[in-house]
This record gives C-alpha cells, structure tokens and sequence, in this order.
C-alpha cells in the first residue's frame, strides 16, 4: 500500500465519487435525490481534474517567494486549478436551476417521484 | 501523511454512499455537504488552495444550503 | 429490467473512467502551463498564477462564465417567479439574540468578502471566493430574519453596471494594447508582491467579486423569499 500515489488515490476517489453518484441518479425515483446525485458527479469530476494536473512534489502556484520566481519546476500546473475553479460556481449555478424545476414540478404534481413525470404534458 | 489521505477518501466514498442510500433527504443533503468539505481538504492537499477555498465555501455550504432549501420547499404542503 | 439496465450503464461508465484516466505517474505541466509559470510575474506581476490564468490569460473565459452563471440565476428566477396568492408561509420568528447576532455579524463578513477578492492576486482567494462570502452575509441575514426585504433596485443595477464594467475594462485593453482584456500599458503594473500590482486584474477580480456576490445573493433570495408561491390554485392536474 506504500507505493500508491496520491494522484492515483485520489484520481480513484474521483471515479468512485463519479460512480456513486452516476448510480444514484439511475437508480433512485426521488427527484431531489437525482440532484443530488448530479451534485455528487460534479465535485467527482471537479476532483479528477485537479488531480490530473497534481503533483506532490511541487508546491502551490502562488510565487510569493523570490526564490519560486521563473522556475517552472517548483510549481503545480495552474490550469486545471483555474478551470476547476469556475466549473465549481457554474456547478452552483447548474444546481440551483435544476432544483427550481423540481421546486416548480412539485408545485404543479405535488409528488418528487420521477415515474409521475412520464408523460410530457403538465 | 499518505495513510491520512487514504483515510479522507474511505471516508469520503462512504459518505457519497451514505448519500445515495439514505431514506430521508435532509441526511443525504448533509452528506454531500460532507463529501464537498472533504473534497476541499483533499483539494488543499494536492496544493490547490483557491479551489479549496472555493469548494469550502461555494460546493459545501451555498450548495448544501439551497438543496435543504429546495427540499423544505417541497415538503411544507404535506403538513 | 430497468434496475440491470443501470447497473449495466453505471459498470461500463466505471470501466470507462478506469480506462481512460491515467492512473499512475503525477502529469507534468504542459507547455502553455510553462510558459504560464516561467513569464506570469514578469508579464502580469501578479503573484498568484492561478488568478493571472483566469483573469487575464483567459479572461474572455471568465466572462462568458460570469455570463453562464447570470444566465443560470436567471432562469432560477424565472422559474421560481413570484405570484402574489397572498399566502406567506408562516414561520416563528428568529429570536432577538439570533437577529442582533446576524445583524452585527453582516458588515465584518461583507468586509472579509471585500478583503478575500481585493487579495486575490495576491494569496489564495478572489472574486469568486470572495462573492460567495458576500453571499453568505446576505444569506445569513435573510435566514436570521424574514422580514428583511433586498433591495432589488439598487442589487440589478448594481449587476448590470459591473458586468458593463467588465466589458468595457476588455475594450479599454483591445484599444490600448490591441487584444482583448490585455494587461499590458493599460494600468502601471507595479512591483511584485505588494497590493497595487498586476495591472488591471485586481480591478477585474473586484468587478467579478461583486457580480457573483449580488447574483447568488439574489439567487439565495429567490429560492428562500418566494413566500409560499403557487397555491393550490396552480396545481392543475391535467
């Protein structure tokens, strides 16, 4: 068990997290629950892209120290960060749209379960 | 320090698992907001400290509030 | 059926991702990441690489995702609009101490949002950090009291003039430099390391700062203030 990464760890845990939540958005009826299992496949994929561009040896891309200047092997790659960076407040924004039209589809059926839904006049 | 990342994301796995199986919404809400606050830790330690910050407070708390939100919203008629 | 279906799809998608992933050697930085980390501080001199990459190498990213995330709140609010039934759900107010608390507590956590996102070239942090902080104050504020009313006017004003600022700091950038969003001759770049530095991006981080506050505070009170919308008389079963 020593000789496992972290990336690999935690590019593992990221798949794990894209799984379970990919299974409980087939598998479950209830229609927050699919939500919430969209929510858990994003922070899953948010996960696998920071992990791709990580590495343990290097530190954070923050050079505040004279000595992080102009050597581009001391540094992380700050690429995936920034583009894990907003993917995240798009997330937010995602959820919130997909949970208005839960709220909203609960006001017209009064019922979250999705076998309710099938027919698409409402 | 690799035995306690190992131990972040058992725990981890098991909350998202937790989430998805629970009966009742407000647990499995809480349970993502779990996953989220590990998920910055794990963040920190990859040497990602902005989208740390970020995953702390956008994905655990403004996502677990709006989700515990939406669901006392469609539950406050059955009463 | 449907049950092995899912479980069938859930299989193929984890074989995907363990297939398709590169589980092994931590990557190394691609050459436009090299070039980022060897010239970011002499071209931007911003000591955070992660706010030069978003703010100024992919600026025009940024904007299109302040644009998505606006688009999402606004359709939340559309779908969530306001119907004046008359019925307000009725919930016990929060006690005295819950309220002062909030209400004392509201200016130093807007006041930390503002440090996070003026900072954020700087150390970790910045306009998306920083405005879900402001978010948080404003959400913390309407929970510990429902009466609180927001002031619409002045928070839709308020966006659309940062996101016009956003634009025009872009073409300010095309016209002087020649490319959009550029860095280069529009504000003295400073030195290194100290607050004013880096040219135009703390002045873009503070206008992203405050647009991703007042949108996901407005989303916050859409989803929290609605009163209870849609009575009984919109539940028409077809």
């Amino acid at each position: 068990m020593t000789d496992l990464s972290p990336s690999t760890l935690y590019l593992l845990t990221a798949i794990a997290l894209i799984v379970i939540g990919f299974a409980g958005a087939l598998i479950r009826r209830n229609l927050l629950k699919i939500v919430l299992g969209f929510a858990l496949i994003d922070t899953g994929l948010h996960l696998l892209i920071a992990a791709l561009g990580s590495n343990p040896d290097r530190t954070a891309p923050i050079l505040n120290q004279p000595s992080l200047l102009g050597n581009p092997d001391l540094v992380v790659d700050p690429v995936p960060q920034a583009l894990v960076l907003t993917a995240i407040v798009i997330g937010v924004g995602i959820t919130a749209l997909l949970l208005s039209y839960v709220i909203r589809l609960y006001a017209v059926r009064k019922s979250l379960d999705i076998r309710e839904f099938g027919r698409l006049k409402w | 320090m690799i035995y306690l990342d190992i131990l972040m994301c058992v725990l981890l796995v098991i909350a998202a698992a937790v989430a998805m199986g629970v009966r009742n919404l407000v647990s499995a809400a809480i349970m993502v907001g779990v996953v989220s606050l590990h998920v910055s830790y794990i963040f920190l330690r990859m040497n990602a400290p902005d989208v740390a910050m970020t995953e702390a407070a956008i994905g655990a708390g403004l996502t677990t509030v709006i989700f515990l939100v939406a669901i006392r919203r469609t539950e406050e008629d059955e009463r | 059926m449907k049950q092995i279906f899912s479980i069938l799809m859930v299989l193929i998608m984890g074989w995907l991702l363990v297939s398709l992933v590169p589980l092994g050697q931590p990557t190394e930085p691609g050459s436009v990441a090299q070039h980022y980390i060897q010239h970011g501080v002499e071209e931007n001199r911003g000591a955070n690489l992660v706010t030069s990459v978003i703010v100024n190498y992919r600026g025009l990213d940024t904007l299109g995702e302040v644009t998505v995330l606006f688009l999402s709140v606004a359709g939340a609010g559309f779908v969530l609009r306001r119907r004046d039934t008359g019925l307000r759900h009725r919930c016990r107010p929060s006690s005295e101490i819950v309220q002062t608390g909030a209400r004392l507590l509201f200016a130093p956590t807007l006041v930390f949002g503002a440090y996070i996102f003026v900072h954020g070239h700087l150390s970790p942090g910045g306009g998306f950090q920083g405005g879900a902080v402001v978010a948080s104050a404003v959400l913390m504020l309407l929970l510990a009291d429902r009466r609180i009313r927001l002031p619409h006017l002045f928070m839709n004003w308020m966006e659309s003039m940062v996101g016009f600022a956003y634009v025009l700091t872009g073409l300010a950038g095309l016209i002087v430099a020649g490319s959009f969003l550029s860095n280069q001759g529009l504000l003295p770049l400073g030195t290194w390391n100290t607050l004013f530095s880096a040219g135009v991006i703390p002045v873009i981080y503070i206008l992203v700062g405050l647009k991703v506050g007042t949108e996901l505070a407005s989303l916050l009170d859409n989803m929290i203030d609605t009163g209870r919308l849609y009575a009984s008389s919109e539940g028409d079963q077809p």
